[in-house]
């Protein structure tokens, strides 16, 4: 379809372009401006933004079909205007093996939403001790390799994957937490942790973990990805690492970009998350970190938990937030709180994102897949649970009012949502 | 996110339930103690009843195991004249997979007045107080390591019972600081009452991070911890964690942490000697001071009956 979206603010992060005008989409690419389309988009006091790319998103899908289901949580991309989305392999079983990544890659496709792109298991069932057919599940379309939130407490196990992935030149993502040192906790390690009687995690069980990874990545050179991070002190090693060369990323999630341990207030199960919530002082960094470029990416870390697994004392609730639809409203937060230009607090879940993910999609070029969001900034919505798209009601946020609201989703240029 | 409201107090700040010490305020802390002064009296007459409480019905949740306790909340609620159901719920439902929630929704349709839980994850009764219906209450009878309340309060009483005020106390509390709800009950209830000092002593392995920002002073050396305390409370090391990666041994532990009666000589001269029990003699307290005359781990079982009354009465009132 030949698609003419008019009078939209433009914003590419990538080109670094901002401004009104118009956006032709022809072929599900972005093309050079032509007549007679075949629909035209008044985008009048909307912006127009590369569709955004979360690298993070559960889908639950095979196994967990009772918390989510693909089609839920598709819904729940587009509506939040996330056009390619990674998915974590901690699905059950794992995505350990070549049919099952197949089978997920064809059921999104069907749906013809968002793109997914699989992240296949780094060892067999996350078990931390075989690897994984990494060369064949990269040819079955897993675009990294990840143990989830599994710490591989073998780091000898960890030293041999990454020379594995190095071979073949694949990314591995890793979250960076200690097996031992965090077991059985479940808030940071501090004193709204000691005030509620939870079991901690320190913030040493972080940076301990990312010291081993970052010199196993010196010894190694495979492409290291680091998951949501969490304390200030694995931040400046980031900082660090970029420095010396090494060939290392990083994101932060949406949650700890904005939430610390006081928020957990009385035992709030929706505050329960991996990794915990931790200082303000730490979300402080993350913030900082994020916006000088040290942190790549935002993602939202979308793990949508049924009343079952919430409607528990914290310590045994199941953790994870919902946040696909709130990816691109607490992004702008964000942005608006560091007084950011749109263009760069946008790069974080478009053109950034793209990068650590390795896609072409993520610009507005011409010739770039015409994955598009268009939003009203200044929309606000309330964060309520018939809202929310998503099966996964559980996020902190709920009874909150954000502003930006997604009015059109388009993926290879075809609307996949409007409201 | 957003500033809760406490949910112990309801709209005019009085008590709907009572789920930790901490957040409530020193009139709330101090008419639980007045009321339990006056229900030290019936425990002491020959018909030790008060019908207070008389066509409600109380029910002891107990998902960890306990007999004190549950014993001494079973006798405060008869006494007044409270009709009671012990339900022992580690050993029924949950091991059937029932849900806390379900459980809870379950006994509320039986017509339940009072809710007594016990439950080793921390925070369980704020679980449940946000389920329950208006006119039920939950009382927290301990909750993982968060908070014992009425242990808390029941030792408030004690030391105000012997030491009349608490403007000029210095208060030692000894041992597993980490792992005891009733440490955090009292530490918070101490310190709304004002009393100006607060020490904790323990090895490093047994105080939680961050513990000076709930107010007390950090003493390893125990005996620099004692010296010129007028209360000093011990608290129980549980089996389980006498070796291991906490601590190597017992006798090691009683060695440094053990309270004796030369340790404690250098308390002041009329301290007092609290244990919430079950004592483990010869490992966090030694007999001659457990059975000595600074003692007064037996009347705070006395008193305990008394505040849990007050508790009951005062929340079933609200």
């Amino acid at each position: 379809m030949k698609l003419a979206i008019k009078n939209a603010r433009i914003v590419d992060p990538a080109s670094g372009r901002d401004g009104t005008g118009d956006l032709y989409i022809a072929e599900g690419k972005i093309s050079e401006p032509f007549g007679q389309p075949e629909r035209t988009i008044d985008a009048k006091g909307l912006v127009a933004a590369p569709g955004f790319i979360d690298i993070a998103a559960r889908l639950r899908e095979p196994g967990f079909e009772y918390k989510a289901t693909l089609e839920s949580e598709m819904q729940a991309a587009i509506a939040g205007g996330v056009t390619s989305l990674a998915c974590p392999p901690d699905t059950d079983p794992p995505l350990d093996e070549p049919g099952l990544v197949d089978m997920l890659r064809r059921r999104a496709k069907a749906l013809e939403h968002a793109r997914v792109y699989p992240i296949g298991a780094l060892t067999v069932k996350l078990e931390g001790e075989r690897l994984t057919e990494m060369a064949q599940l990269a040819e079955t379309g897993c675009v990294a390799f990840s143990q989830a939130n599994v710490p591989l407490a073998d780091t000898q196990v960890l030293w041999r994957a990454l020379q594995y992935a190095a071979t073949f030149g694949l990314p591995v993502w890793l979250r960076a937490e200690d097996a031992w040192i965090g077991k059985g906790g479940v808030a940071h390690d501090g004193e709204v942790a000691t005030r509620l009687g939870l079991p901690g995690v320190p913030a040493f069980a972080e940076t301990i973990a990312l010291a081993t990874v970052l010199e196993l990545v010196r010894a190694t050179r495979a492409r290291v990805h680091l998951c949501r991070l969490s304390t200030a002190g694995a931040v400046e090693m980031m900082r660090a690492a970029k420095r010396e060369g090494l060939p290392v990323t990083c994101d932060v999630g949406i949650h700890h970009l904005h939430l610390c341990d006081r928020d957990l207030g009385y035992f709030d199960a929706n505050c329960r998350l991996e990794p915990p919530l931790r200082s303000q002082r730490d979300r402080d960094a993350l913030s900082r970190g994020l916006e000088d470029g040290t942190v790549d990416c935002l993602c939202s870390d979308h793990t949508p938990v049924d009343d079952d697994g919430k409607h528990r004392p914290f310590a045994e609730a199941e953790p994870g937030a919902t946040g696909l639809e709130l990816l691109l409203p607490l992004t702008l937060k964000w942005g608006e709180e560091r007084k950011l230009p749109l263009a760069k607090t946008l790069a974080r879940i478009t053109s950034d994102a793209a990068r650590v993910l390795g896609v072409t999609s993520g610009r507005l070029a011409i010739g770039a897949p015409a994955d598009v969001a268009l939003f009203d900034p200044a929309a606000s919505f309330r964060i309520l649970p018939e809202t929310l798209k998503s099966q996964g009601k559980n996020t902190p946020f709920l009874g909150y009012e954000l502003a930006g609201r997604v009015r059109y989703t388009l993926v290879a240029g075809n609307v996949v949502y409007e409201a | 996110m957003q500033l809760q409201r406490n949910p112990q107090l309801n709209a005019n700040g009085e008590l709907q339930h009572l789920l930790s010490i901490e957040g409530l305020p020193r009139e709330v802390l101090t008419q639980i103690l007045d009321t339990a002064e006056s229900f030290v009296g019936v425990t002491e007459r020959e018909v030790k009843k008060v019908p207070l409480l008389r066509g409600k019905s109380v029910f002891n949740l107990f998902f960890e195991p306990s007999t004190r306790t549950r014993t001494t909340f079973e006798i405060a609620a008869k006494r007044l004249s409270a009709d009671v159901i012990n339900l022992n719920i580690a050993v029924s439902s949950q091991t059937k997979g029932e849900s806390l929630l379900d459980t809870v929704a379950n006994l509320s349709a039986m017509q339940a007045d009072i809710f007594v839980v016990r439950h080793d994850s921390s925070g369980a009764p704020f679980l449940i107080a946000r389920h329950v219906k208006p006119h039920e209450h939950v009382v927290n009878a301990g909750d993982g390591r968060h908070a014992h309340p009425t242990q808390g309060l029941l030792d408030l009483y004690t030391i105000r019972h012997y030491k009349k005020d608490f403007s000029r106390l210095t208060v030692a509390i000894v041992g597993d600081v980490l792992h005891s709800r009733v440490a955090r009950s009292l530490i918070h209830g101490l310190t709304t009452l004002s009393a100006p000092e607060v020490r904790v002593i323990g090895p490093q392995t047994l105080l939680p991070a961050g513990v000076e920002a709930l107010g007390v002073k950090v003493f390893r050396d125990m005996r620099e911890g004692l010296r010129d305390c007028d209360v000093v409370v011990m608290l129980r090391l549980q089996n389980e964690r006498m070796t291991g990666a906490l601590l190597p041994s017992a006798q090691e532990y009683f060695k440094h942490y053990g309270l004796t009666l030369e340790k404690l000589a250098l308390a002041r001269q009329d301290a007092i000697v609290m244990h919430p029990g079950p004592m483990n003699r010869g490992v966090e307290i030694d007999s001659s001071v457990a059975d000595g005359p600074h003692s007064v781990i037996l009347p705070q079982v006395t008193f305990g009956i008394a505040v849990r009354m007050a508790v009951m009465s005062i929340v079933a009132g609200n």
